[in-house]
């Protein structure tokens, strides 16, 4: 008796629970944005960063009483899906957007994933927001991916005209991974460093990305004897262990890349090896972020633990779909209605000091606006920290 | 901005990599393969488990060092020893709650690859949740680089840690050969109906076995954090690398295991130092080589046709 007695209060709890739980969650309603990207394997950091970066704004909307668009309040949810850097389950994830009639999804992370996905984002009305650099992805007659960042063609030549015409860079070589993303981009910097008169001494090591051990790898560009090594598309994970690698055999020249980097990673892994270390930054400095931005950072690392500097960047897809979709409220079921206004959109920067504006770029590169205005920082990694090398814009 | 400067005194870098060179990387890589291949190999051999999780607790082993010496500045000796007493307990506690039970239960092999590989998915969802998903790396343990006339550079931690894996090789073979426990293993290994009837404890004993790999993968993960840090994708590919090696080597077989990481190990010195010209093709022969020898002979060098 007693034990039925139990139960029935168990299950009356359970229901009354449930729907108090459905009751207050249909306060407002939910606007789901999808996530769909590498959040495991040795490229984890780029996706988590992604993934945290989003679910850390959504959880700040909707502790502030939601988001509005047209006239309605939402709240934001953020799906994920883990693509594991694999094309097909970067398809998958995609399909599943769909399936629960997401419109507007962030990710993949890589060349290959989100190229995978396009067929199935345009057939299903989704707009994607990659951090992938394939002009093809951008350029007409494709129509629904908007580039998340600043891509290596934009950041290379900046800043080997910078070292050319700063520090008298003469000779360059490059070190890649053998995966899509870093080979495209070497490919994409050999280019840029010869169409302004640098001599590319080495373009062809490349190393797997499970290397545990680099000495072996740059030797030969070592041999080749360049004042400027560039480690392109290089992982947040290797970075540290080439730029050991490169000082412990005696390279005294400049190193840099065209990714973003962590300076806590860099500190570990490399310590004063990777002072003078040059990478694009996330898009923020101190002198650049906003109160929004360091609040952002304050919840992000209560929420996570420790901040990522990547999500200085990666903070910028969320509020640029919900800015758009709140200056058009027809794009909330229709894409072709948020693509039209993405040609005029222009709202504040939140995140940055001043006026800067949010608005969609791409028009030299693309031909089109199909990415994201970000500052395109340029740091240098000294004794622990970066320090702000130059700063540009692309447009 | 601190430019390192683009003089380059010293940087005098020869045409060619001297061979005195290559056969150091290959020393150097041999030692910590055959390391990582030393714990897969025992369990296998114990138990007939193929441990896919192996390269997870090689992280683990990276990440407990990288707490106890890099976060809280304990000396690097000792955080060697907790990350193997933390891998020791861990492979216990995995093969006593999960493993035996499975093993007992069910007369299927796949059954135990199947939760093998269960557990290197919980173990990688652990790592991101305790240690997050960032690369970690530890102060190095000495400074300087050994330089002989640019024909042999080797940094003097690499150095180091290549002698500290030998020597732990080298022990480990010794408490196998000359220990009561090492002695059970190996009969366990060998047969494990006679070694029962000899009055081994065999449950105790695959407990000891499984404690011991791991504690073999937490080892070699606290020794290789100072040299490539640790990050949570190091699993999946330390694994794929560990089963290379043991199938060269011959799966269940202790030297064979040695061999096996050995024979890797100069197989990647010499394929960089040679074959980097052409682009990244080392692992593609290495594989391709590995497929002939296989097809020619399928128990590894030392492996038996039987099993």
């Amino acid at each position: 008796m007693l034990r039925r007695t139990l139960i029935k209060a168990t299950l009356t709890a359970a229901a009354v629970s449930a729907l108090l739980t459905t009751t207050a969650l249909a306060e407002n309603p939910i606007l789901k944005i999808g996530f769909v990207g590498v959040t495991s394997g040795p490229a984890a950091s780029w996706g988590i960063s992604n993934q945290r970066s989003m679910e850390t704004r959504a959880a700040w909307i909707n502790e502030t009483g939601g988001y509005k668009i047209g006239d309605t309040t939402y709240d934001i949810e953020i799906v994920s899906f883990d693509d594991q850097k694999d094309p097909k389950r970067a398809i998958a994830g995609m399909e599943k957007m769909a399936q629960e009639g997401i419109h507007y999804v962030v990710g993949p992370n890589v060349d290959d994933g989100a190229a995978a996905v396009r067929p199935v984002a345009e057939a299903n009305g989704i707009m994607y927001f990659p951090y992938a650099f394939p002009k093809s992805l951008y350029q007409a007659p494709a129509s629904n991916a908007v580039l998340g960042m600043v891509a290596n063609y934009q950041s290379g030549p900046a800043i080997y005209q910078y070292l050319k015409d700063k520090e008298g860079v003469k000779t360059v070589a490059f070190i890649a991974a053998n995966e899509s993303d870093p080979l495209s981009q070497r490919d994409g910097g050999v280019a840029a460093a010869k169409a302004l008169g640098l001599e590319v001494v080495s373009d062809n090591v490349t190393y797997q990305v499970d290397t545990t051990d680099f000495t072996p790898v740059l030797t030969p560009v070592m041999r080749a004897r360049p004042d400027l090594l560039v480690l392109s598309g290089v992982s947040p994970a290797n970075a540290p262990q080439l730029i050991r690698s490169a000082r412990e055999l005696g390279f005294q020249g400049l190193i840099s890349t065209e990714t973003a980097q962590d300076a806590g990673v860099l500190s570990e892994g490399a310590g004063d090896l990777a002072n003078g270390f040059i990478s694009v930054g996330g898009a923020s400095t101190p002198e650049l972020a906003s109160p929004m931005m360091n609040e952002f950072v304050k919840r992000y690392t209560d929420m996570f633990g420790e901040y990522n500097d990547e999500s200085n960047t990666k903070v910028y897809a969320l509020e640029y779909i919900l800015e758009t979709l709140k200056a058009n409220p027809s794009g909330l079921t229709d894409v072709s209605a948020f693509q039209s206004t993405m040609d005029t959109f222009e709202a504040p920067n939140p995140y940055m000091n001043g006026d800067a504006k949010m608005r969609y770029v791409g028009m030299t590169s693309f031909g089109q606006r199909r990415q994201v205005a970000v500052p395109l920082v340029v740091n240098v990694y000294n004794d622990g920290a970066f320090e702000t090398l130059f700063i540009a814009e692309v447009d | 901005m601190a430019n390192p400067g683009l003089s380059r005194p010293g940087f005098i870098f020869r045409k060619k990599e001297p061979m005195e060179q290559i056969l150091a990387n290959g020393v150097y890589l041999g030692s910590q393969y055959a390391m990582i291949a030393l714990g897969l190999t025992l369990i296998f051999a114990l138990m007939n488990v193929l441990n896919f999780a192996h390269g997870q607790m090689y992280v683990i082993g990276g990440f407990v060092t990288y707490t106890f010496y890099g976060q809280w500045g304990v000396p690097f000796i000792l955080a060697l020893v907790m990350s193997c007493v933390t891998l020791a307990i861990l492979g216990a506690l995995i093969e006593k709650l999960l493993f035996a039970p499975v093993i007992k239960g069910s007369a299927r092999e796949e059954s135990t690859m199947l939760l093998a590989a269960g557990i290197a998915f919980l173990l990688d969802a652990l790592i991101l949740l305790i240690f997050g998903e960032k690369q970690r790396g530890v102060p190095k343990i000495i400074d300087g680089v050994f330089n002989w006339d640019f024909r042999l550079i080797m940094p003097y931690d690499r150095i180091l840690i290549c002698v500290l894996a030998i020597l732990s090789i080298v022990g480990f073979i010794g408490f196998m050969q000359y220990s009561k426990t090492g002695r059970a293993l190996r009969a366990l290994a060998q047969d494990r109906t006679a070694a029962q009837l000899m009055g081994v404890n065999v449950d105790r004993y695959s407990m000891i076995g499984f404690a011991l790999g791991a504690m073999l993968a937490g080892l070699v993960g606290g020794l290789l954090v100072t040299i490539t840090g640790v990050n949570l994708g190091m699993g999946g590919p330390t694994s794929i690398k560990a089963f290379m090696m043991v199938m060269i080597g011959g799966a269940g077989v202790i030297s064979g295991a040695i061999a096996g990481g050995i024979i890797l190990g100069f197989m990647e010195a010499i394929g960089l130092a040679v074959l980097s010209q052409y682009g990244d093709i080392t692992y593609l022969l290495i594989f391709v080589s590995l497929m002939i020898f296989l097809a020619i002979r399928p128990q590894g060098l030392m492996g038996k046709p039987w099993g």
